[in-house]
């Protein structure tokens, strides 16, 4: 079995695959990948199953020590990746001799990055997945020291499927496609309008669990009797603040409902920035 | 007589939410967890997950839904064609709990508070059978009615930073048992030397939305024993059925 090595960390990564589905009844977070996208592409270009597992990459990417050959693909954000001192290219299949290092640079365009291995990473599965998960699984966050695993079977796949298209116009967009959530008709007129027009930034409290906006809409919306929330339900509390629920939320939760984002909604704010703008787009559902 | 449908509509790409009427009550539970049963008859052969709450079902799909209107209207047709709800079978957990002034740290607050001894705070909280309406907030953790209106009180008013994994505790209308170590702001009464969530094992946790639980009020003595038992894996909670 082939390892990579993190020789360091970076600011946040963590092994994902589609998430842990099926245990909402337990009260237990989805998590998986924040950008399916992306990490499809990238797994798919492997031949390697849509959600086979990889390493998603926030912002500042780690520094990595391959310990035998395979293949990866790197899809998503451009967080300029290279290869020992080669500045290599995103979407591609890139080969992997023993003893490489893949390293990261500056931050281009989007957020977040996926690695995708030949095979897929084989780390611990719990409860049907291997994304990390604070009290699911063992770790959390990419550490400087770890050793990921990951199958060794690159030089017997040669076949891979290079022609696969990677569309990164969502990465520059600043529109949110979104639904109305269940909610929304209780909002006032001047609410719902200002959800439409207004341009919303990203709040620092970003991450997995939660992306919040900056703007608030204080209102005196009623609470709703704790109910079920997916990635993508959009939050509005009391005191106004809008929450967009990412891929590690909570299963349940008790404030309004006011919109929902679509999957391409998801995908566009997975890859948002701190004081970037966005605009919701109100769609129908088909 | 047909009566009124729940409000049926997409969440997302991925989920159909439908919204009974809007109180906590069993009644409503009941008629979630009847249709929830026959919705999940529907699925057996796809990736999807059907939950409730309180007052809701949610079908989520592992992957986009593929044909919304059709899927929509089958959801339907189960309502429009299943008129009379029948209670689901349930089991009666019994709970134990060891109400020592150790664990129960905020037993003699609320006893000034409410103007009970603490034995009477703990006879009113060990009298009811609650009902599990649903699991969610934490793994494992189990949203709990009937909690007796005499031990009604509200939260602390500076969460506390740190609570045990197994403090049982009370909050407005609800009682509950912490899963894991958390924040939390509910006033705290003892400690349950169960767990609750096993990530490990196949089934998690052996409590489903619709069970009941009642608690047993156990000494420091037995909770010790019964702590050694589950981290040996050869504790086993009592439980009896209850058909519907």
């Amino acid at each position: 079995m082939g390892k990579m090595k993190v020789l360091q960390s970076g600011l946040f990564s963590s092994i994902q695959d589609y998430g842990r589905f099926g245990n909402m009844k337990y009260g237990v977070p989805a998590s998986g990948v924040m950008d399916r996208y992306a990490a499809r592409t990238a797994n798919l270009m492997l031949r390697n199953d849509a959600n086979d597992a990889v390493l998603e990459i926030t912002m500042m990417g780690p520094k990595l020590e391959f310990t035998a050959a395979t293949k990866i693909v790197i899809s998503g954000a451009n967080l300029s990746p290279k290869l020992n001192t080669e500045e290599i290219e995103n979407n591609e299949i890139i080969e992997i001799s023993e003893g490489d290092i893949l390293s990261f640079g500056r931050k281009i365009l989007g957020c977040r990055t996926y690695l995708a291995i030949s095979g897929g990473f084989s780390t611990e599965e719990v409860l049907g997945s291997k994304s990390w998960y604070d009290g699911i699984t063992e770790h959390q966050k990419l550490e400087k020291g770890m050793e990921i695993p990951f199958t060794e079977d690159a030089a017997n796949k040669i076949e891979t499927f290079a022609a696969l298209k990677f569309n990164d116009d969502y990465l520059r967009s600043t529109v949110v496609e979104v639904y109305k959530g269940p909610e929304f008709e209780f909002l006032s007129e001047e609410h719902k309008s200002k959800l439409e027009t207004l341009d919303f930034s990203i709040d620092q409290n970003n991450n997995r669990m939660a992306i919040q906006l900056q703007e608030e809409l204080p209102n005196e919306l009623e609470p709703i009797i704790t109910g079920p929330v997916v990635p993508g339900t959009v939050q509005l509390t009391p005191s106004g603040k809008l929450i967009i629920l990412m891929r590690d939320c909570q299963t349940t939760g008790g404030y309004p409902r006011v919109l929902q984002l679509t999957d391409k909604g998801l995908r566009t704010m997975a890859q948002k920035l701190t004081n970037e703008e966005v605009r919701f787009y109100l769609t129908k559902p088909l | 007589m047909s009566k009124e449908l729940p409000h049926i509509s997409q969440l997302g790409d991925n989920a159909i939410l439908i919204q009974f009427e809007k109180i906590i009550s069993e009644k409503v539970l009941d008629e979630v967890l009847f249709y929830k049963n026959l919705i999940q008859q529907l699925y057996v052969k796809q990736k999807v997950e059907v939950i409730n709450t309180y007052n809701s079902i949610l079908i989520n799909y592992f992957v986009t839904i593929e044909d919304v209107y059709s899927d929509l209207k089958a959801v339907k047709e189960v309502f429009q064609q299943n008129n009379n709800t029948k209670n689901i079978d349930s089991r009666v957990f019994e709970i134990p709990v060891c109400y020592d002034l150790d664990f129960g740290i905020d037993l003699e607050l609320i006893s000034k508070e409410k103007d009970l001894e603490v034995s009477e705070i703990i006879s009113l909280h060990t009298q009811p059978e609650y009902r599990v309406y649903f699991m969610g907030f934490l793994p494992g953790f189990l949203y709990l009615g009937g909690l007796d209106k005499k031990l009604q009180i509200s939260r602390k008013s500076q969460p506390r930073m740190k609570i045990e994994k197994g403090a049982v505790g009370i909050g407005e209308n609800q009682t509950g048992i912490y899963p894991k170590v958390s924040p939390g702001g509910w006033q705290i009464i003892g400690n349950c030397p169960v767990d609750f969530f096993d990530k490990n094992s196949e089934i998690p946790t052996q409590i489903s939305a619709g069970d009941y639980i009642k608690f047993k009020s156990v000494e420091k003595e037995e909770y010790e024993q019964i702590k050694e038992q589950v981290k040996n894996g050869n504790f086993q909670l009592k439980k009896q059925e209850r058909n519907g």
